[in-house]
């Protein structure tokens, strides 16, 4: 038998896995480093009776895949920072007005313009908090071209359950990075669907949460005739200025992410059972630390490694656990210090805590990673 | 030798992305790992390039090439560029039009551009020649996987022209070792 | 006592409407329902969607599938949904602010793209939900909270840019001209393609009280003393028109439909 190996690219595997997952519609507007996922997604979609569309700019596909999304089609949109901060409004929409949705953002250098063809993970904030007001958001960022073919199927898993915009964050090094990659059969994959109601028209509260804090979601020309906004409602769907209302609404909408918190995080740790020092990093820069713990490792410096698979929710249990016996965490990312703030947070002074930032442009090579634990040791 | 790290520089519009996709694939249908990444400016065209290769018979941790076991450059610029980071024993392989300066290291100097533009006289097979030339000097990719990778990426109606770039780039590089 | 079509068609237990008393608001959301009702659609493939104003909460009355989106991208998540699913009848209510405004891109290229939407634009000719700010449809020298001394902008003529855009079906009627209003809207419905019906409203709270137009019932009888239907007007003199705007359909040349075409490709790959 011939092998299933073939040399893949990052922006590529993420529409292998959205299409995997039930993707059929997508929504973009062309923006470097993310523009392959528009550019395969036109490609693929009509082949599985999906539909593509480039919309007249980053707002209007955020738009465009919400509506899609309420016709009960699994949608996504791409887009990097510039694109990201557009979409923002709608986004807020979404975890609103609860409409499942996956949005990619292939990270790349920034501010502003920045540098449109270098990576960044200058985006970790916005991620959480790009959007105005409470909101819940959860956030993926995978670190090989085979993990974002898995991770964009959790994203709509994800989305699909807890009703809530799930981002795919990405890099410019993973998104643009080609490597070999086996895909799994369609057979093994594991989908989730949104909950539907088991009630009629008559009965239906489309804002009426189960007991997992999920209200099941009826889909646009079903019969339900429903109403969604993204004004604060009621169990009705319909706005109120009620402040209890308001209030158990938005609680109930953060809660659900929280109450499922465990069941929702994901993070792998390497060597961290005799380390001294963990290095905490994602995406691209997970990779340069992989290689930094094992060149360590050789010169009998104990490093382990602990990646944040979902970086919203951040998984912080288990590094509390951490703290309690490593020396001290290396924080690597390429920013200027967003992620380490909910280190910092986590571990509070129970281990020392040091930071690796690069924002040139330039990935963060391991020898930085490795210099700086030298000299600290 | 378990692990090669290659870089393919020139300019933007010499395919040299599309190379060093090609030599990963070949490496893939070798059985081995290959990760391929690029650094590339706002130009389509011009600028200078460069596509990186890493082929191992293990896992590959950091993706980017950090000191290259090989290194081709088909222009001045980025030759002056990217040719820093080049190991004691790695290999040079330039394109006879560059000066490359009293470098102290092993250098293949071969006519690849004027194989490309004036004996095949086609300046679009350019990064295929090269990468006959890469795999002969080096062997870091089978000449069968190699020539199926080829065959897998170009276009239609253009393989025997490809073949050939492939077959001539191969001798060249083997001249150069004799 | 609400009338037949009200109790068919509206959520009565919204009612009554946060409206003014006098805006034309209900009248043009009643033509709508009117309109679907003459054309016998199945109300269950409707989906009507809106922005953000005064005009856009009128779908929260309506009993559809309903949609209250964010300011100016009524059309955008319209698109979305129109893909999703091409058997819904996707219906847009839109105001001028929200449609010319801060959506404006949004409708040329809806118009461009002749994907079928019917969107009907209630202009009041001002920003009524936030307190009587000017818009692109405020006449020039008109006043409004954020033009105390009279606007200098230039009004858009919503119509025309409609059909510079590519609408297939582009018409124009007010709050007095009900009749009309439906029809226009019942063809624009009909048109498989993009629709855009510019429902001329009143808004006798502020862009009334702040140009001195008098009371709703005045702002209404204006409208009917100078609108002239363009099927009249094309026999009028240029003098007799002077003062006067144009109603009725201004273009009906249906052309092939988005999301069909995007159809055609499906289907040839299909069959590849």
């Amino acid at each position: 038998m011939k092998s299933k190996a073939r040399l893949m690219q990052g922006n590529e595997a993420c529409v292998e896995g959205a299409i995997a997952a039930g993707m059929r519609f997508f929504a973009g507007y062309p923006i470097t480093p993310s523009t392959e996922i528009a550019e395969f997604s036109a490609e693929k979609l009509p082949l599985v009776g999906g539909r593509f569309i480039q919309m007249e700019d980053e707002i209007a596909s955020m738009a465009a895949i919400i509506g899609a999304s309420l016709a009960g089609v699994k949608s996504m949109t791409a887009t990097s920072g510039p694109g990201f901060s557009l979409k923002q409004e709608n986004i807020g929409y979404a975890a609103l007005a609860e409409v499942p949705c996956v949005i990619v953002d292939v990270q790349r250098s920034g501010p502003s313009t920045g540098l449109p063809t270098s990576p960044a993970q200058g985006d970790i904030m916005q991620a959480r908090w790009g959007t105005h007001g409470d909101h819940p958001i959860i956030a993926l960022t995978p670190s090989s071209v085979r993990e974002t073919f898995d991770l964009t199927i959790k994203a709509f898993n994800l989305s699909e359950k807890y009703r809530v915009p799930v981002i795919l964050l990405m890099d410019e090094i993973i998104g643009h990075m080609r490597e070999r990659v086996e895909l799994p059969d369609i057979s093994e994959i594991e989908i989730i669907n949104r909950k539907k109601p088991a009630v009629s028209r008559e009965e239906y509260l489309p804002y009426k949460a189960d007991d997992d804090l999920i209200p099941p979601m009826a889909c646009y020309g079903e019969g339900y005739r429903f109403h969604v906004t993204g004004l604060a409602h009621d169990e009705t769907g319909f706005p109120t200025n009620n402040p209890a209302v308001a209030d158990k609404l938005y609680r109930r909408i953060v809660d659900k992410i929280e109450f499922h918190k465990d069941e929702i995080v994901e993070w792998e740790e390497q060597n961290t059972d005799d380390a001294d020092i963990i290095i905490i990093s994602v995406g691209g820069v997970a990779r340069a630390a992989d290689t930094a713990m094992k060149q360590l490792r050789e010169k009998g410096i104990k490093v382990g490694t602990y990646r944040p698979i979902t970086v919203w929710p951040f998984p912080d249990k288990r590094l509390v656990e951490l703290a309690d016996r490593v020396k001290a965490f290396v924080v690597a990312e390429m920013n200027l210090g967003q992620m380490v703030l909910e280190v910092e947070r986590i571990i509070k002074d129970k281990a020392k805590l040091i930071k690796v930032n690069k924002v040139n442009g330039e990935a963060i090579y391991p020898e930085e990673i490795m210099e700086k634990i030298e000299e600290v040791l | 030798m378990g692990k090669y790290e290659i870089r393919l520089s020139g300019s933007g519009g010499q395919g040299l992305i599309t190379g060093g996709i090609i030599l990963a694939e070949a490496a893939i249908l070798d059985g081995k790992n290959a990760v391929q990444t690029q650094s590339y400016g706002p130009e389509a065209r011009g600028g200078a390039s460069k596509a990186e290769v890493i082929i191992s018979t293990d896992k590959i941790d950091f993706p980017k090439v950090r000191d290259c076991d090989i290194f081709l450059s088909l222009t001045q610029k980025s030759f002056d560029q990217y040719g820093k980071n080049v190991k004691e024993n790695g290999i040079i392989i330039v394109d006879e039009s560059i000066d490359t300066r009293n470098e102290n290291k092993v250098i293949y100097s071969l006519p690849i551009i004027d194989t490309a533009y004036n004996v095949l006289g086609k300046p679009m097979v350019l990064n295929i020649v090269a990468l006959g030339v890469i795999a002969a000097i080096t062997n870091v990719v089978s000449r069968n996987a190699l020539e199926e990778a080829v065959l897998n990426r170009v276009p239609k109606g253009t393989e025997e022209l490809n073949k050939k770039a492939l077959e001539m780039g191969y001798s060249i590089g083997k001249n150069a070792i004799k | 006592m609400p009338s037949e079509i009200v109790n068919k068609y509206f959520r009565t237990n919204k009612l009554p409407q946060i409206w003014c008393p006098g805006c034309g608001h209900g009248i043009i959301t009643r033509a709508i329902t009117v309109a679907i009702d003459k054309l016998g659609l199945d109300r269950d493939k409707i989906c009507i969607v809106s922005g953000i104003g005064c005009s856009s909460r009128a779908p929260g009355y309506m009993d559809f599938d309903t949609l209250h989106t964010t300011h100016g991208r009524a059309l955008a998540f319209a698109t979305g949904i129109k893909m999703a699913n091409p058997e819904l009848k996707v219906i847009v209510i839109t105001g001028d602010g929200d449609a010319t405004a801060i959506g404006g891109n949004h409708l040329i290229h809806a118009c461009r793209r002749n994907i079928d939407i019917t969107t009907i634009i209630y202009n009041n000719n001002i920003y009524g939900m936030t307190g009587g700010q000017y818009s692109p449809t405020t006449p020039k020298f008109d006043k409004g909270t954020t033009v105390p001394y009279g606007n200098v902008d230039k009004a858009f003529d919503i119509p025309a840019l409609a059909i510079a855009a590519g609408a297939t079906y582009v018409g124009r009627s007010t709050a007095y001209h009900t009749q009309l209003l439906i029809s226009l809207i019942e063809n624009g419905i009909k048109n498989e393609g993009f629709s855009l019906i510019e429902a001329i409203s009143v808004c006798p709270t502020y862009y009334g009280r702040k140009n001195k137009k008098g009371s709703a019932v005045e702002m209404l009888e204006w409208q009917k003393e100078h609108a002239v239907n363009i099927a009249a007007a094309s026999k009028m003199t240029p003098e007799s028109l002077d003062g006067k705007f144009l109603i009725g359909e201004f273009k009906n040349s249906p052309e092939p439909e988005y999301t069909r075409e995007y159809q055609k490709i499906i289907d040839r790959l299909k069959k590849e």
